[in-house]
């Protein structure tokens, strides 16, 4: 194997900038598609526990179609398709005036995605709670809507911490899909710096030790959530 | 709106050029399902081995694969495999390694919970009429892990043939480079797009239901 190395490339100023710019790129992206993911995941996933047929039948739709198109076409869909679809002038609108146009599309697109994942683990929460549970709230005269506030989301929104931990985490991976739309996050830099120095190793240690990182802290971050909010001999310690 | 000149003669015209393509993506999900499930094996095996070096090897592969954005690992090994192997040796099979090794992280923990699932007392017992622990392993432990895993290893076959999508970032020609080949060279990217985006998911679809009607057979068995 020839291989000339040459870790100093990453330190000089015009690399190491784009390094830095790539990960607060790929951290925005991040942090805000994880937001809209879990709260468009968390009205889905309530909607598939519902009695209301029609609730139920729209979340279910809405979780096979996200589920089964790779998110690289959605990438795609919501960049490329989207604006040709819409009314003319919000079509123009969106491709002339909208500022940011692929971190708001990779925005809608991871958000949207992740929210059908996040809905799956949702309703399961729910599900796993007993339904003496629920049945001793309406007998107590709690309404479906009190029941869900009170008792319902407190209990399964922390039995979900760990799968949700993982679904934040995956959104954190599947940020860099946002790069075939042209936004330079973290792989997109690294991958940059690997075509204008041919220091491949290099380029791509760095990105990967950052995301190495990056995990590892949010890991232990969910992880002391998960102890912090733990009702005691309620739910199983792991 | 652009739906009123929808223009259907573009993927008419372009059809046995997709199917190619769409041929490539099926191939490299296939291969990279075996080689995934074979590597996964072995990690998994070694996860529950009594050498504790063994598992941490394989504990530390998996946990870091884990933390890797798929692309990232594609990039990794489009670069290293022709470095390691000394000379180029196509995109595909460099993409077949990547998907591979990257798989395999995903398929050890899936094989490991399978493997954990099997009562302890079977391995006492096939130990017990004199099996060796790599007898039991095979002949007792794996039969039957396998055999509780299968749906969830179909899941996992359909979220791999969704990733497979990704070779379009190291222009490998499956299904989705072959579109947007056509879908730029046309300039006809909404029909392409959303014609790419109904095939992906008429074929997940029909496999998740194929697989969500075993999986409750076998719970009414």
């Amino acid at each position: 194997m020839n291989y000339n190395w040459n870790w100093g490339v990453l330190f000089e100023q015009q690399y190491f900038d784009w390094i830095v710019s790539g990960t607060l790129w790929t951290l925005y992206l991040s942090i805000a598609a994880s937001i809209l993911a879990f709260v468009l995941g968390s009205v889905i996933g309530i909607m598939r526990t519902l009695e209301n047929k029609v609730l139920r039948f729209i979340a279910t739709t809405y979780v096979e179609i996200f589920r089964n198109i790779p998110l690289l076409v959605q990438m795609f869909l919501w960049y490329f398709v989207f604006p040709e679809v819409v009314s003319t002038d919000f079509g123009t609108w969106l491709k002339q005036d909208m500022p940011n146009p692929e971190f708001t599309s990779a925005f809608f697109c991871l958000g949207t995605y992740t929210a059908s994942r996040v809905a799956e683990q949702v309703r399961s929460g729910i599900n796993s709670i007993s339904q003496g549970i629920s049945q001793a709230g309406y007998a107590t005269g709690l309404s479906t809507y009190q029941l869900y506030m009170n008792v319902l989301l407190p209990l399964a929104f922390r039995i979900i911490i760990p799968p949700m931990t993982s679904e934040f985490l995956t959104v954190f991976k599947n940020s860099s899909l946002a790069l075939t739309i042209g936004l330079l996050e973290l792989t997109a830099r690294s991958n940059m710096v690997m075509d204008f120095t041919f220091q491949g190793f290099e380029a791509y240690t760095a990105a990967t030790v950052i995301y190495v990182t990056i995990t590892l802290i949010v890991t232990l971050l969910m992880q002391r959530v998960e102890d912090k909010t733990q009702i005691p001999g309620f739910i199983a310690k792991r | 709106m652009i739906l009123e000149n929808f223009d259907f003669d573009v993927i008419l015209g372009s059809l046995p050029f997709l199917m190619k393509g769409l041929k490539v993506s099926f191939y490299l999900t296939f291969l990279a399902l075996i080689g995934g499930i074979v590597f996964g094996t072995l990690l998994a095996l070694m996860r529950v081995s009594k050498f504790k070096i063994l598992s941490y090897i394989s504990m530390t592969y998996v946990n870091f694969l884990r933390s890797m954005p798929l692309i990232l690992v594609i990039f990794w090994f489009f670069f290293l495999v022709p470095l390691v192997i000394g000379r180029p040796i196509g995109g595909f099979y460099s993409a077949v390694i990547a998907f591979t090794m990257f798989e395999a992280a995903y398929y050890s923990e899936i094989i490991r919970a399978g493997l954990l699932s099997v009562s302890k007392n079977q391995i006492a017992a096939a130990r017990a009429t004199g099996l060796s622990y790599s007898q039991s392993m095979i002949h007792v432990i794996l039969p039957q892990a396998f055999r509780n895993m299968v749906p969830i290893l179909l899941t996992q076959a359909v979220i791999l043939f969704q990733d497979t999508s990704l070779v379009y970032v190291v222009s490998l020609r499956d299904f989705m480079t072959t579109s947007v080949i056509v879908a730029q060279s046309q300039s006809r990217l909404v029909e392409m797009y959303i014609f790419a985006a109904l095939v992906y998911f008429i074929i997940c679809f029909a496999f998740s239901f194929m697989i969500k009607k075993l999986q409750n057979k076998r719970e009414a068995q």
